[in-house]
């Protein structure tokens, strides 16, 4: 680089680190909350934890799609892929993401035509190239990737695709942070938002953060200098007694979103009116499900979906760690039963989850003498 | 699973709203639709997640990306993504 890159120069890394140590007042505990996993995954990836003063802690989030999909959902998708003239398709994220009966890929090892794809597109060319059989997309993810199905059914429908449907897990960010919010065991003082899925909803959709429970919450991009940028500009706002959204992310982020993500998702989703979230319980509103004007496409009016639900094994902690409430060293089963080779909760599965990238890094905690 | 992958358009085609961009030496088409009334050029950079372009954004924020998902260790499977969109290609 001709230049040494703003974001990357340590020196002023360091500059922003001393910046948070010095503001951070020492009698007081900060709890910081990055929601979205891939936060999680840099923050570890960097050891940005190092930099931070001791009483300035960061808890991880729920922003992991795959790490929030109860296990009945799991279940009800496979048992499409059962079906005889159905190719399942899903990303590569689920393909290792335990049902009560086996993973997709144990699925497919039984004989499911179950199949990866890396954009729904793909997944509607497999419904074109098959007319015999019925392809269903398992679809998961914040409103990042939302809009992506959206565009893929409105051209399923544009171009009269009928052996194609979605099996629709997407969910929503906002109602998330609102039942942390709420939830009696959480006493936050700020949040890291989201940095992609704030491209599609921009920043307006995070001010009841402020204006209704006080807390400052900052939109923030994934470099190291971008997240410590974000802490500092928290740990003003608490200094300073106020509480707004800022977006760190400006460069990327616009204050108002994606007008043509958000058109095509209001014409193709609807709210469901509750959908249950792995650790945080049913939350209304929190997820969409397919419109009536694509119910020929929505997987769950095309086939009877068994609608089953499984409790989380008692040992695993997953819902805890999601919610912050425990660190992924304090599940009993972290690192013994639960590891990234079998995995029992979805976040050892995803690399986005708490549990894969603190045991993927703990050893340069643990080496560096914290075990935080 | 959220990744955002930096792209650069090589050729728009408007009939298709797809664009022809080259991520990490690696040539696919992508949908468009969701940027294309941001004004495309060719030569412009754009954030790509699951196929779509889901952002324009500048060459200096499409280097950071791109030097982000190296230090992350995703550039591999940014690229083994981008290699797998296979809906642009003619059987």
């Amino acid at each position: 680089m001709r230049y040494v890159d703003e974001l990357r120069d340590p020196r002023l890394i360091r500059a922003v680190a001393a910046e948070i140590a010095r503001l951070a007042d020492p009698d007081r505990h900060y709890r910081i909350m990055e929601v979205c996993g891939g936060h999680t995954h840099a923050i570890y990836r960097h050891g940005l934890v190092e930099l931070l003063p001791p009483n300035v802690e960061l808890i991880h989030g729920p922003g992991c799609p795959v790490c929030v999909l109860p296990m009945g959902r799991i279940d009800d998708g496979l048992a499409l892929a059962e079906q005889p003239n159905v190719i399942f398709t899903a990303f590569g994220d689920m393909m290792r993401v335990p049902g009560r009966r086996g993973t997709p890929l144990e699925y497919r090892a039984r004989g499911a035509d179950v199949r990866m794809v890396y954009s729904p597109l793909d997944a509607l060319k497999l419904a074109q190239a098959h007319p015999e059989k019925h392809v269903v997309f398992f679809a998961i993810g914040f409103e990042t990737t939302a809009p992506s199905t959206a565009l893929t059914l409105q051209k399923a429908k544009a171009l009269g695709i009928r052996n194609f449907s979605v099996f629709c897990n997407h969910v929503l960010i906002v109602p998330a942070i609102r039942a942390i919010l709420d939830s009696p065991d959480m006493r936050l003082d700020g949040f890291i938002g989201p940095g992609h899925v704030s491209t599609v909803i921009g920043c307006r959709p995070y001010l009841f953060v402020a204006r209704d429970y006080g807390k400052p919450l900052v939109v923030s991009g994934f470099e190291p200098l971008d997240i410590l940028q974000s802490i500092l500009m928290i740990l003003r706002q608490l200094a300073e007694g106020r509480a707004e959204v800022e977006n760190q992310y400006s460069r990327v982020v616009p204050w108002d979103g994606n007008r043509a993500a958000l058109a095509a998702m209001a014409e193709v989703f609807e709210l469901r009116p509750y959908f249950e979230w792995r650790g945080l319980g049913f939350i209304s509103q929190s997820a969409l499900k397919i419109s009536e004007a694509y119910a020929d496409w929505d997987a769950e009016r095309q086939f009877d979906v068994p609608g089953v639900r499984v409790t989380d094994p008692k040992a695993a902690q997953c819902g805890e760690v999601l919610k912050g409430v425990l660190k992924p060293p304090q599940c009993k089963l972290f690192g013994r039963e639960c590891t990234p080779e079998h995995p029992i909760g979805a976040l050892m599965v995803s690399n986005e989850g708490a549990c894969a990238a603190y045991y993927h890094y703990v050893h340069r905690l643990a080496a560096a003498g914290r075990d935080d | 699973m959220c990744l955002a992958i930096p792209g650069q358009i090589v050729a728009l085609e408007p009939e298709t709203h797809l664009a022809l961009v080259e991520v990490l030496g690696v040539r696919r088409r992508v949908n468009v639709d969701l940027v294309w009334d941001e004004g495309l050029r060719e030569g412009d950079w754009v954030l790509i997640h699951v196929g779509f372009a889901l952002s324009k954004v500048s060459e200096q924020e499409a280097a950071a990306q791109l030097r982000l998902l190296e230090a992350l260790g995703e550039d591999e499977q940014a690229m083994e993504e981008v290699r797998g969109y296979l809906f642009d290609v003619a059987e």
